[in-house]
């Protein structure tokens, strides 16, 4: 007999997002996911000047800030023919790269990992076991007993004041936690420390752009931050990215791996089928040949064979999301219309519209990335999805999955801080040989269009501007949590998202932790919560935990 | 008791080096504009045994505030978490979600009537009768009008749940409000704004340390900012402000003059109108600030700078 689970609010990501899920012998048969905050950036963007356009889209998202900012301005420079100079190219990739660090690291530890770790468990566990374990994982992660004895204290400590703040209510003790108290305790130190190295991180951000959230140093035609192309700058953004990088590689990359070996049997729950990236890191001028992450399709899970991207085949679908109108139009011509109306899963039950590549609902984001990358021979890729699957003992097939997403993400982190220290050399060397330009003027045309596209922490992203007596006439957004977690289309494909839910194991479903699990490896950008609904009755009761 | 010894202790158990720690109690006394004899209460204040209940509501914003927040040092997020405020709701990092995050909103709220802290993130949508923004079935609206009155008082961080911020710029199309706009007369209770798109943490920190430390929030201006962070413009206090009195200004990016770090009034710098603490606090543990950057202020802290400073790229 179906059931209907609805968690609304999902909480540990960004914005407001509502999942119902129908459940059946005790796993997901159907699933749909809703985003119930509309703002409307698109309308306010109607008029204003298109040079002003990436303060505003930035605002779309301060978790993935940035990339907003960065996709417009490509879009502006793509519709005045305008290319930024090589020294503004870079600054722009750095800027990108330490995003996709700083967010990883943030999703990892603070939005995904209490899914998998059971924060009260960590108080039971033996710090001397603990360290050893830890030194295990990660020789040069350098943790000794008294700090693990130290964030037990400080933890009890915090539980015994009564006041469990975040985490009150939590799923604690659920049978689909799998770790050892040990492996607990190690996860929750490294949350805590993880919370300061984000901050350290983000400092990268504001060396050349000024402050995080929120960069302010861009501009159509290059950056503004000539006057911190100096020795001194250059090295604190050295130092600072020489720090992020050793907590990826000897807790972030090593946590992951450990954490993933006890929950081996998440390698066959939440996979999809088709795959797009658009790539990212432009290396010289030429698009996509230079991305340093290539672009490309992947259909039906088959890696051998990556398609080119052609832009043209995007359309979006309203047939189910509130907005007016059914036709499925591409971005460039696109509409956004609201026409709010009660939420019906029969109907139409969400503010995120449906886009569809070829027809077919794709993921997006590092898995999807990391695929096309493996599938095109990418070396460094290559190199460590093997090792990942070698080192966890299980198939190539396991990287469809929950599992495989979660791995996938710590992976590309690796390949990209490993990048970055090549693009600041090369930045260096054009300082060092007087080639300081970090701006290119144009003239703003009358009328003009054009396209910005890159892939951001959460996947591909594309803008879509068109220009008329030097203001903006229409904008349009295609952000990856809508490629991700958007509904279905017209002729009623599932998203992504619903998708991967379809035979998730619910061992309570009072108690949906399993949902979670894989909603938030896609790292929603949208916020939610969880409701039963009887189909008979229509009731919806709510469930509570612990 | 000894405080400092307590402290000491406290700090101890926390990894925490007491010199670290001192440097940040400085920091926000002065960011505060209190003397630095203030540091030692401040420092007591932070690491107190009843942590202060701060329910954090997140409506139409885009989490910047919020992870601003996390970008904290002074004192890290963590320190804040764990040891000094006592986070009985908020979205962003809630262990709990659906159900059982909404029954630790509704029982905090319960619990602590008329002594937790409402924080609010991001605008209120009203067109509709609130139907734009919804969580767990209810308007934005309706969970404002709900929780915000229960509190104690109210601290709108950013730009968005201060005066409307992004949402509410023209033609406004959700009518986002700020809260104080949204709930008119149905919130009897102080309200703090803490403008900023992003604000800087330590605009939040010190209006929560003022609090702890003298039981009472801070001075206001006539739009309820904090005057310690926004009594005086960007202008006042820009470090290129002698170029402006000379007549040295920047005509184009990437310039002699841009990398001569002249200023950013022709670029659309709006600096002179705009009141907030950015040049001397800088963002990031005091990394850098727009004008450092290069880039014009674009007035993030005032009310609907989204229509009024805007083009951004025009000079005043
Ligand atoms: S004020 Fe700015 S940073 Fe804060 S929620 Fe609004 S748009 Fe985001
Ligand atoms: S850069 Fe802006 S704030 Fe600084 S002096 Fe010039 S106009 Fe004033």
């Amino acid at each position: 007999m179906a059931q209907r689970i609805v968690v609304d609010p999902i909480t540990r990501i960004e914005g407001h997002l509502r999942i119902e899920v129908e459940v059946a012998n005790g796993k997901v048969t159907n699933a749909w996911s809703s985003s119930t905050l509309f703002r409307g950036l698109e309308i306010i963007l109607k008029g204003r000047d298109p040079r002003d356009a990436w303060l505003f889209t930035q605002r779309a998202c301060g978790v993935c800030t940035y990339v907003h900012g960065l996709a417009s301005i490509r879009c502006v420079e793509d519709a005045v023919g305008v290319t930024a100079p090589p020294n503004a190219r870079l600054i722009r990739n750095l800027l990108m790269g330490v995003q996709i660090l700083h967010d990883h690291l943030v999703h990892f530890y603070h939005l995904h990992a209490l899914d998998w770790v059971d924060v009260v468990s960590a108080l039971q566990a033996d710090p001397v076991k603990a360290s050893q374990i830890a030194n295990q994982v990660s020789p040069a992660g350098k943790s000794g007993p008294s700090d693990f004895k130290a964030v037990q204290q400080r933890l009890q400590k915090f539980v015994d004041s009564g006041q469990l703040g975040l985490f009150t209510n939590g799923y604690w003790g659920h049978p689909a936690y799998k770790l050892p108290p040990e492996v607990n305790l190690i996860a929750t130190a490294h949350y805590l420390e993880a919370l300061r190295q984000q901050a350290r991180t983000a400092r990268m951000h504001a060396v050349f752009g000024a402050k995080n959230p929120h960069l302010q140093s861009l501009v159509v035609g290059g950056v503004s931050c000539v006057a911190d192309l100096n020795p001194d700058r250059i090295s604190e953004f050295l130092y600072l990215w020489k720090e992020t990088k050793d907590f990826i590689d000897n807790v972030y990359l090593p946590d992951v791996l450990a954490v993933a070996g006890f929950y081996k049997d998440w390698g066959a729950i939440g996979g999809t089928s088709n795959f797009l990236a658009y790539g990212e890191f432009p290396q010289g001028e030429k698009e996509p040949e230079s991305l340093f992450l290539p672009r490309g399709a992947i259909f039906k899970r088959q890696l051998g064979k990556v398609d080119a991207v052609d832009v043209d085949k995007i359309v979006e679908h309203v047939k189910y999301s509130w907005y007016e109108g059914d036709k499925a139009l591409h971005p460039s011509v696109g509409e956004t219309k609201p026409a709010p109306s009660k939420l019906d899963t029969a109907k139409e039950y969400s503010w995120t519209k449906a886009p569809r590549y070829m027809d077919e609902a794709m993921e997006v984001g590092p898995l999807a990335r990391v695929l096309v990358a493996y599938g095109r021979g990418h070396e460094p890729t290559r190199k460590l999805v093997d090792d990942a699957l070698k080192q966890l003992d299980v198939p190539a097939e396991a990287l469809f999955s929950t599992l495989g997403r979660t791995a996938g993400r710590a992976i590309e982190t690796k390949i990209i801080a490993d990048a970055m220290e090549g693009w600041i050399m090369e930045l260096v060397e054009n300082i060092k040989r007087g080639e300081n330009r970090t701006f290119a003027s144009y003239e703003m045309p009358q009328e003009a269009a054009g396209m910005g596209l890159n892939d951001v922490p959460r996947g591909a992203l594309g803008h879509w501007i068109e220009i008329k007596g030097q203001k903006i006439a229409n904008y349009q957004m295609v952000v990856p949590s809508t490629w991700n977690l958007g509904p279905r289309c017209a002729a009623g494909k599932p998203g992504p998202v619903e998708e991967a839910l379809i035979g998730t194991p619910i061992a309570d479903p009072k108690r949906p932790v399993e949902i979670l699990r894989t909603v938030h490896s896609f790292d929603p950008c949208i916020a939610c919560a969880v409701h039963v609904i009887d189909p008979r009755t229509n009731e919806v009761y709510k469930f509570k935990v612990a | 008791m000894s405080c400092d010894k307590s402290i000491d202790r406290r700090l101890a158990e926390k990894g925490v080096s007491r010199r670290e720690f001192l440097k940040f109690c400085t920091m926000v006394s002065a960011t505060m504009g209190l003397a630095p004899s203030f540091a030692p209460k401040i420092a007591q204040a932070i690491t107190g045994s009843q942590r202060l209940p701060v329910v954090y509501l997140s409506f139409a914003e885009c989490t910047g505030c919020t992870e601003g927040l996390l970008r904290s040092t002074y004192p890290w997020f963590d320190e804040l978490l764990l040891e000094t405020l006592s986070l009985e709701y908020n979205e962003t990092v809630f262990a709990a979600a659906g159900e059982q995050a909404e029954k630790a909103l509704h029982d905090a709220v319960t619990k602590y009537e008329g002594q937790f802290l409402c924080v609010v993130a991001g605008a209120i949508p009203t067109a509709g009768d609130g139907i734009y923004g919804m969580i767990a079935g209810k308007t934005m609206l309706e969970i404002a009008r709900d929780i915000c009155p229960k509190s104690m008082a109210v601290i709108c961080i950013g730009t968005c749940a201060s005066f409307g911020g992004v949402a509410a710029a023209a033609p406004n199309p959700t009518g986002a409000k700020g809260v104080e706009d949204a709930l008119g007369e149905a919130l009897p209770k102080p309200v703090v704004k803490i403008p900023g798109c992003p604000p800087n943490p330590i605009n939040f920190v010190g209006t929560v340390v003022n609090y702890l430390l003298f039981g009472k929030l801070p001075e206001l201006d006539a739009y309820k900012r904090p005057l310690f962070a926004y009594g005086k413009t960007i202008h006042d206090q820009c470090p290129r402000r002698s170029h402006f009195e000379n007549g040295e200004f920047v005509e184009e990016w990437g310039s002699k003059e841009a990398e001569m770090g002249w200023c950013l009034y022709n670029m659309g710098c709006k600096g002179p109108e705009t009141y907030n603490n950015c040049p001397t606090v800088k963002f990031n543990d005091g990394t850098s600030w727009p004008v450092q950057a290069g880039h014009p202020c674009i007035g993030c802290s005032e009310p609907d700078f989204w229509d009024t400073m805007s083009p951004f790229y025009k000079a005043l």
